[in-house]
């Protein structure tokens, strides 16, 4: 897959909108290798850029360095298993994979979940969201070249991790989520450490809009950057923060309410700017939406089961089985296809960072390197998420 | 009272009486060589230790604290580490202008030192066109950064290499403007005299608004100059990785660094110089206690205290601001910047004819 860099001179075999950006006919091309090891693309992601001086002509990116074959993989896993595989992919929405995984089995199992175990299923997706743009926030605003916004967002999502460590045993890929319900009851510091860490937030996260959203540098590095209209982000199958700074409604928390969705008030953030800043406004806002949700359902956590009972080998019916969540990048869909084994048939995973790539060469056509930065920060990437 | 002064008169005196003249300028040349280095070496270690630290407590960690007390020897033990690694020069660059390149940054910055006075009557060389030499020579680092960046056969080196040389050349022309403002109100080139028009007060006070206009602009070209974030393009790491010096290793690349923080020293110990009076003390209109009171802190403490004052200044610019796009940043340079510095001028020299300023 590497390729020798090279300076290009014809101009033939590259398709661009040279117009538009205003090249000269017989200037020539710079090609830069820019990854698999490089300090913007936060993974093995490789891009191959066409450079007509600094302005990009063509993004031609390339996956495959960190492909596990994780569908594959899931195939000889038991449905218990094969959830916490989902972890290791969008490692920052752990349990929102596995939720989404849990779903899907539940669905085609036709279980009842106790409802103590869909409030803790919310309250985990929603912590993990929070957690989620936190570092979104500060490797996006590490990338503009702020180093310090890493450390505060990292001070807060270290109170996340805390949170999750106590009640889930790890900090980075929970498994946490079984079919029917939660692994293991709520640590009884549960309540009051996540109470803590909302008051903690909401006095951190004024410091972060003073510090990054309201900076004159910043928004002149994000506005009218990455322009993803409407129909090119339903055409590209862009979901999630992406898609809603375009303008399209596509939060499966509303649209398609799962577990108490429905009976907690939160707004779906919309901006129909379609540039970096829409993007990443519609995550600042989400985490105060997070927050609120968190706030509703922290002090009404209903007693019970925390787990349905279920048979200790599961078997699913024949047929195929659907689910769709909503992780902190977008609309994660997970599709099983069962011959009534103990094992799936077969497995696809709709993530949502891999739809939100495929944006990038359109939208960062005629930019800057240095606006490169900008897009792919807003597009918030995780490459093992896009390479399963 | 403790003054250098009277150290370095008597050295001279001694080195005359004993050597003929030509014997003793020689010795005084090898004799400010050796301050030179050392003060190269010391700065360096202090100003990354700094950098360090102030990072640090802005980012709610602690900073280097294992070498030594403080982790005051963290530098140093960087720097041996630096200076054992091998010094690699990749297979298809120019070996002459690679290894040259770290060489003319270097003694560049090194040149600029000689008319900044340290302290009263602490100055290498006392030049009456002084601060037009240093406007001049500080331009030739840009030379050192496009030879680095071309010469290493890297196309993230030659990106920065020419970022760098846009962004230098053109910054230039502001920081040119306030300095001149200052000339134009001191009435004299030599940093001397510049310093001397200061007995009574500093020409940021005392040339009204525009003199704080001018001492904005002066700091923000600076910042520019010396590739410092929010104007680091040329080394921007989150594109470029490393910029120009991309492919040095070793004491090579430590040359860069070192002169970066050495540039950043100058720059500030300029700006002290034009606009917050040097080494002079500061002094409250007809306070005379208080004034006496200034008198007895030595001279070069001031001038060290006013310099690290604008150090800490630069670096708090760098902890806290997202870095510029390449043509904000000359857009920022050419649009806002030098129409301001040149209509600022303007007004400063109104003042100086009209005898304005205090």
């Amino acid at each position: 897959m590497y390729r020798e860099t090279q300076i290009v001179n014809t101009q033939n075999n590259i398709p661009s909108n040279a117009e538009d950006a205003g090249f000269a006919a017989d200037g020539g091309e710079l090609v830069i290798n820019v990854g698999p090891q490089h300090p913007a693309t936060h993974g093995v992601l490789h891009l191959v850029i066409t450079l007509q001086g600094e302005t990009i002509q063509k993004i031609e990116p390339h996956l495959g360095y960190i492909h596990r074959s994780i569908e594959k993989m899931c195939e000889s896993l038991s449905y218990r298993q094969f959830i916490y595989v989902t972890s290791r992919m969008d490692y920052l929405s752990a349990h929102i994979n596995n939720h989404a995984c849990a779903l899907c089995i539940e669905k085609g199992l036709q279980l009842e979940i106790p409802p103590r175990a869909q409030v803790i299923r919310v309250l985990m997706g929603e912590l993990t969201r929070i957690a989620s743009h936190e570092l979104w926030w500060g490797a996006m605003a590490m990338d503009l070249g702020a180093f310090t916004p890493f450390f505060y967002a990292f001070r807060e999502r270290e109170t996340i991790n805390d949170i999750m460590e106590e009640t889930c045993g790890a900090r980075l890929t929970m498994n946490y989520m079984v079919p029917g319900g939660v692994m293991y009851d709520l640590h009884p510091n549960f309540q009051k450490r996540v109470k803590d860490f909302i008051q903690l937030f909401n006095s951190k996260i004024d410091e972060y809009d003073d510090l990054v959203t309201s900076n004159i540098i910043f928004q002149n590095r994000t506005k009218g950057v990455g322009v993803l209209s409407k129909e090119d982000a339903v055409s590209f199958g862009c979901t999630g923060p992406v898609g809603r700074g375009s303008g399209v409604q596509c939060d499966i928390r509303k649209l398609y309410p799962y577990e108490v969705y429905d009976k907690v008030q939160f707004d779906e953030i919309i901006e129909t700017g379609g540039d970096s800043f829409s993007r990443y406004l519609v995550r600042v806002k989400e985490l105060r939406q997070s927050i609120r949700i968190i706030e509703q359902l922290i002090d009404n956590i209903p007693e019970g089961d925390f787990q349905a009972k279920t048979k200790a080998v599961l078997k699913l019916p024949k047929g195929e089985f659907y689910s769709r969540v909503e992780t902190a990048r977008g609309e994660f869909g997970v599709y099983i296809v069962s011959e009534g084994g103990t094992t799936p048939y077969r497995i696809k995973f709709r993530s949502p960072g891999f739809s939100n790539l495929s944006a990038l060469d359109h939208i960062s056509r005629g930019c800057k390197i240095g606006d490169l930065m900008a897009i792919m920060g807003t597009l918030d990437l995780v490459i093992p998420d896009i390479d399963r | 009272m403790f003054s250098l002064e009277n150290i370095t008169n008597s050295i001279q005196h001694w080195l005359y009486s004993t050597f003929n003249p030509t014997m003793a300028l020689i010795m005084e040349c090898v004799i400010v060589m050796f301050l030179v280095i050392g003060l190269f070496a010391t700065l360096g270690l202090v100003l990354v230790l700094m950098e360090r630290k102030v990072a640090a407590r802005m980012q709610i960690r602690l900073g280097p604290n294992r070498v030594g007390p403080q982790g005051i020897l963290q530098t140093t033990a960087d720097t041996l580490k630096l200076m054992m690694k091998e010094g690699l020069t990749p297979n298809g660059a120019d070996k002459f202008l690679f290894n040259l390149a770290p060489f003319i940054v270097m003694i560049a910055a090194m040149l600029i030192l000689a008319p900044i006075a340290f302290a009263k009557g602490f100055q290498i060389w006392d030049i009456n066109i002084g601060v037009l030499y240093v406007t001049a020579v500080s331009s030739v680092s840009v030379i050192g950064i496009l030879m680095a960046g071309w010469a290493s056969n890297n196309k993230y080196s030659l990106l920065g290499a020419m970022r760098s040389g846009a962004q230098i050349v053109s910054y230039e022309l502001s920081a040119g403007f306030s300095i001149i403002s200052i000339v134009v109100l001191s009435g004299s080139l030599q940093v001397s005299e510049i310093i001397a028009s200061q007995q009574t007060g500093w020409w940021l006070f005392r040339g009204h608004i525009p003199a704080i206009i001018a001492f904005v602009i002066f700091i923000i070209a600076v910042t520019a100059e010396t590739n410092r974030a929010p104007f680091d393009l040329a080394e921007a790491e989150s594109e470029l990785t490393a910029g120009f010096h991309t492919e040095y290793s070793g004491m090579k690349f430590a040359l860069f660094f070192l002169a970066e923080y050495i540039n950043i020293f100058i720059v500030c110990a300029i700006g002290a110089t034009l606009f917050l009076g040097g080494w002079m003390p500061l002094h409250i209109g007809n306070w005379e206690g208080f004034n006496r009171i200034m008198d007895y802190i030595p001279s070069s403490v001031w001038f060290l205290g006013k310099t690290f004052f604008l150090i800490f200044l630069i670096m708090w610019f760098r902890w806290t601001f997202p870095r510029l796009r390449v043509d904000q940043l000359l857009s920022l340079e050419w649009k806002y910047l030098l129409p301001i510095s040149m209509f600022n001028l303007l007004l400063i020299t109104l003042i100086a004819i009209m005898g304005w300023h205090f």
